[in-house]
C-alpha cells in the first residue's frame, strides 16, 4: 500500500504517465532521470531547498482556523495559505526546487511556460536570485488577462515570449517551451510549473511540492492533536498544489482528497476545463492521461475564467487518483468560483486566486459534519486577478 | 513495406516529400500525392494533422491547423486513399502523433493502412520503449514499418538499439531543432553525419529537417540513402497551391537546381 501511489520506474501510475516524447527530448528527460533523485536526496540539496523555503519564501506557510467560514459551514475550516509564500502562489516551492536542481545539473539558460503569470513569475523570481537566463513562454490570452504577471516578470528580466498557436493558452505555452528545448537540447534546463508532462516530471514537482502537506501534518497535530484531517480540499488545473496538498496523505484512507476542476460555464457548455469529468485518455503533453478531446483525438480547447485552471489536460497522478477512487473531482463553475472568493474576502479578509476560490466552491458540495476538520489550500492571493474582479463583481 | 525496402536498397539519393492531408484544401492529399509522383519523387510522407504537433515548426504547424478546419480527419485521409488505389505506386508513408491513432484504435488504424498501401509510420511522440512493448508486434505482423528518429544527440549505444528494430530507414533528424527549412549545413552537422556513418548500421538513412534546397539536398546525399523535404514544399503549397504544374517545378528545381521555365 505505502508506494501505490508512487510512479513505476518508467514513471507509470497505473496506466497513467510514461514519457511520451519524441526523440530529441531523450536525452535530456534521460539525464532528468538519472540525476533528479540523488540530487534531491542529496544532503546539500535538502539544506539548500529547506533555508531558501524558510529564508526566502516565508516557509512555513500558516495553517489558519477560519473562524467565520467555519462557523457558516458548522465544521473546521483550516486554511493553507500558500498565498502568503513569495511572489503569491504555491507555484515558488517548485520553482526553488527546480532551480537547485538545475543549478546543480550546470543548466545556464531557464525556459518555463505559464498560465495565470504565477509559474513565470515564480521562475523568473528564482532566476533573478540565481542570476540565470530566463524564457517564459506564455499564452497571448493569457498575456492579456493577466498584465501585472507579464510586467511582474519583465521587471525581474525574464524574456516572455508569446505563444500564438491553437487557444493562445497554458497548452499552447507549454508546445511552445517544449519546441524551445527541443532545439536548445544543451544549456537549457525546463522548468515545469505543474505535475504534467514526462516523467519524471510529474514525480519531481510533486515531492517538491510536498512540503504542503508535510506541513499540514505537524501543523494539524499541534492544533488538534490528530495530524490526519478529515477533508484536504485543493484546486487542480495542472495539480500541482493538489499533489503537494495530497502527499503525505496519500497513504491514510481515512483522509478524504478531494481536487476542484474548473467547469468554466458549466460541464456540458462547451466552455470548460474539468479534464477528469469531461477527459477521456490520451496523450498530451508527454503522458498518458485524461484529457479533453475531439472523436478524432485532437486535443479541445480548455475553457475557465482562471488562466491557471485553462488546461485540457491533468498529471497523470490525478488521473490515477480519480481512477483509483483514492481522490475524489468536483467541477466548480465560474461563477461559483466568484462567489466563493467573494465570500472569502468578506467573511476572512482574504482575496483569493480566481484558482484557489474553485477549492473554496467546492465546499459547497461536501456534506460536511460538525466537528470535522477540513483543510482547504488556498494556492495563492488575487492581486493578479483584480481586474477580473472588478469586472464580474462590479467592483468599479 | 517491400516496396520501400527494395528501394531503399537500389537506389541512391532518395528524394522524400512531407506534405499535410488537406492542405491547402480537403481535397489536395490526391492531388498533392498524384503530383509528386507524377515529378519522380521517390516516396512520400503524409502529414496526419494534429491540433498539437509538438516536434513541429511554424510552417507545418500551420498547415496542420488550416487542414484540420478544413475537416480532415484519419477517417477522411483513409477514403481519400482508398479511391485512388492502384494508382499511385510510390511508397507512402504516415506520420503524424499518437493521440489520434490511440482514438482512432490502434488496431483499426493498423488495418487501414494495411488495406490503403501504407508502408511505414513516423510518429515521433512513439517512443522505442513504448514502440517495442506495445506496437511492435501490431505493426510489424501488418507490415508496416516504424520509423525512428535520430538526432546529434542520440548516443551511439541508442542509435544501435534503434538500428536493429528499424524495417525500413532511419530519420536523421539534421540538426536540434523542430520541422522548419533552414540554409546550409554546418561543420557541426557534417561531424554529425560523418559519425553516425562511422557507425556502419545495417538501415539506410534518410535525412530531413532544414532541407530547403538543391543544395542541402545534394550535401545530404553525401552521407546518407536521401533526404526528407518538408516545410520548404509546405510552404511552396501555401504561396502556389495545389496545382500540378506548379509542383513539377518545385520538385524539379529541388533535384537539377535549374528552374525549366
Ligand atoms: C494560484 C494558483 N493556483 C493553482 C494553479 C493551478 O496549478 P496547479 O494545479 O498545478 O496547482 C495556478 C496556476 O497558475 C495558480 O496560479
Amino acid at each position: 500500500m505505502s508506494t501505490s501511489f508512487q510512479p513505476d520506474e518508467r514513471g507509470f501510475y497505473g496506466p497513467f504517465g510514461g514519457a511520451y516524447i519524441p526523440e530529441m527530448l531523450i536525452p535530456n528527460i534521460e539525464n532528468l532521470k538519472e540525476n533528479y533523485l540523488r540530487i534531491m536526496n542529496s544532503e546539500s540539496f535538502r539544506k539548500d531547498f529547506k533555508t531558501l523555503l524558510e529564508d526566502y519564501a516565508g516557509r512555513p506557510s500558516p495553517l489558519y482556523h477560519a473562524d467565520r467560514l467555519s462557523d457558516h459551514y458548522g465544521c473546521n475550516i483550516w486554511l493553507k495559505r500558500e498565498d502568503l509564500n513569495h511572489t503569491g502562489s504555491h507555484k515558488v516551492n517548485n520553482t526553488i526546487g527546480q532551480i537547485l536542481l538545475a543549478n546543480e545539473m550546470g543548466k545556464k539558460r531557464i525556459i518555463a511556460e505559464t498560465g495565470a503569470g504565477q509559474h513565470g513569475v515564480a521562475t523568473a523570481t528564482v532566476c533573478a536570485l540565481m542570476g540565470l537566463e530566463c524564457v517564459v513562454y506564455m499564452g497571448e490570452t493569457d498575456i492579456e488577462r493577466q498584465a501585472p504577471n507579464v510586467a511582474r516578470m519583465k521587471m525581474l528580466g525574464a524574456d516572455v515570449r508569446p505563444a500564438i498557436s491553437g487557444s493562445r493558452t497554458l497548452k499552447d505555452a507549454t508546445n511552445e517551451a517544449l519546441r524551445d528545448w527541443i532545439a536548445n537540447p544543451l544549456d537549457t534546463f525546463y522548468l515545469i510549473g505543474s505535475v504534467v508532462g514526462p516523467h519524471p516530471y510529474p514525480d519531481m514537482v510533486a515531492r517538491l511540492q510536498s512540503v504542503i502537506s508535510g506541513e499540514i501534518q505537524w501543523q494539524m497535530r499541534n492544533k488538534t492533536g490528530n495530524s490526519n484531517p478529515d477533508y484536504v480540499v485543493a484546486c487542480v488545473g495542472g495539480g500541482s498544489n493538489a499533489a503537494g496538498s495530497f502527499y503525505h496523505f496519500l497513504d491514510e484512507p481515512e483522509v478524504q482528497l478531494i481536487g476542484a476542476e474548473a467547469a468554466g460555464e458549466g460541464l456540458t457548455s462547451g466552455k470548460t476545463a474539468a479534464s477528469i469529468a469531461m477527459g477521456e485518455t490520451g496523450v498530451i503533453h508527454g503522458s498518458m492521461t485524461n484529457l479533453m478531446q475531439t472523436d478524432d483525438g485532437q486535443i479541445t480547447e480548455p475553457y475557465s475564467i482562471s488562466a491557471g485552471l485553462d488546461y485540457p489536460g491533468i498529471g497523470p497522478l490525478h488521473a490515477w487518483l480519480a481512477k483509483s477512487g483514492r481522490a475524489k473531482y468536483l467541477a466548480v463553475t465560474d461563477q461559483e468560483a466568484l462567489d466563493a472568493a467573494l465570500q472569502l474576502t468578506q467573511k476572512e479578509g482574504i482575496i483569493p486566486a480566481l484558482e484557489s476560490a474553485h477549492a473554496l466552491a467546492a465546499l459547497n458540495q461536501l456534506d460536511l459534519k460538525s466537528g470535522e476538520n477540513v483543510v482547504v489550500t488556498v494556492s495563492g492571493r488575487g492581486d493578479k486577478d483584480m481586474k477580473t474582479y472588478m469586472e464580474r463583481l462590479k467592483l468599479t | 513495406m517491400e516496396k520501400l525496402q527494395s528501394l531503399l536498397q537500389h537506389k541512391k539519393d532518395l528524394l522524400s516529400v512531407y506534405f499535410t492531408a488537406g492542405f491547402p484544401h480537403i481535397d489536395s492529399t490526391v492531388k498533392v500525392l498524384k503530383s509528386l509522383e507524377k515529378a519522380g519523387v521517390d516516396f512520400v510522407e503524409i502529414g496526419m494533422p494534429y491540433s498539437d504537433p509538438l516536434a513541429d515548426g511554424p510552417v507545418i504547424q500551420n498547415s496542420s491547423t488550416i487542414a484540420l478546419q478544413n475537416g480532415m480527419t484519419l477517417k477522411k485521409l483513409f477514403d481519400q486513399l482508398a479511391d485512388i488505389q492502384g494508382e499511385v505506386s510510390i511508397p507512402i508513408i504516415l506520420m503524424g502523433y499518437l493521440n489520434p491513432v490511440l482514438k482512432f484504435g490502434p488496431e483499426q488504424f493498423v488495418e487501414e493502412c494495411q488495406k490503403n498501401n501504407v508502408s511505414g509510420l513516423i510518429l515521433p511522440d512513439l517512443p522505442y520503449e513504448t514502440y517495442v512493448e506495445e506496437f511492435q508486434e501490431l505493426f510489424t505482423s501488418n507490415e508496416l514499418s516504424n520509423i525512428f528518429l535520430i538526432t546529434p544527440q542520440t548516443p551511439e549505444e541508442r542509435i544501435k538499439k534503434l538500428d536493429s528494430a528499424s524495417t525500413s530507414f532511419i530519420y536523421m533528424v539534421s540538426s536540434a531543432a523542430v520541422t522548419g527549412a533552414r540554409d546550409g549545413l554546418s561543420t557541426q552537422q557534417i561531424e554529425y553525419f560523418e559519425r553516425v556513418n562511422a557507425m556502419e548500421l545495417n538501415t539506410p538513412r534518410m535525412v530531413g529537417f532544414g532541407i530547403s534546397n538543391h543544395e542541402t539536398y545534394k550535401n545530404v546525399c553525401q552521407y546518407a540513402h536521401g533526404a526528407i523535404v518538408g516545410s520548404a514544399f509546405i510552404k511552396h503549397l501555401e504561396q502556389s497551391g495545389d496545382d500540378e504544374e506548379g509542383i513539377i517545378q518545385f520538385i524539379e528545381t529541388l533535384k537539377t537546381g535549374k528552374s525549366t521555365k
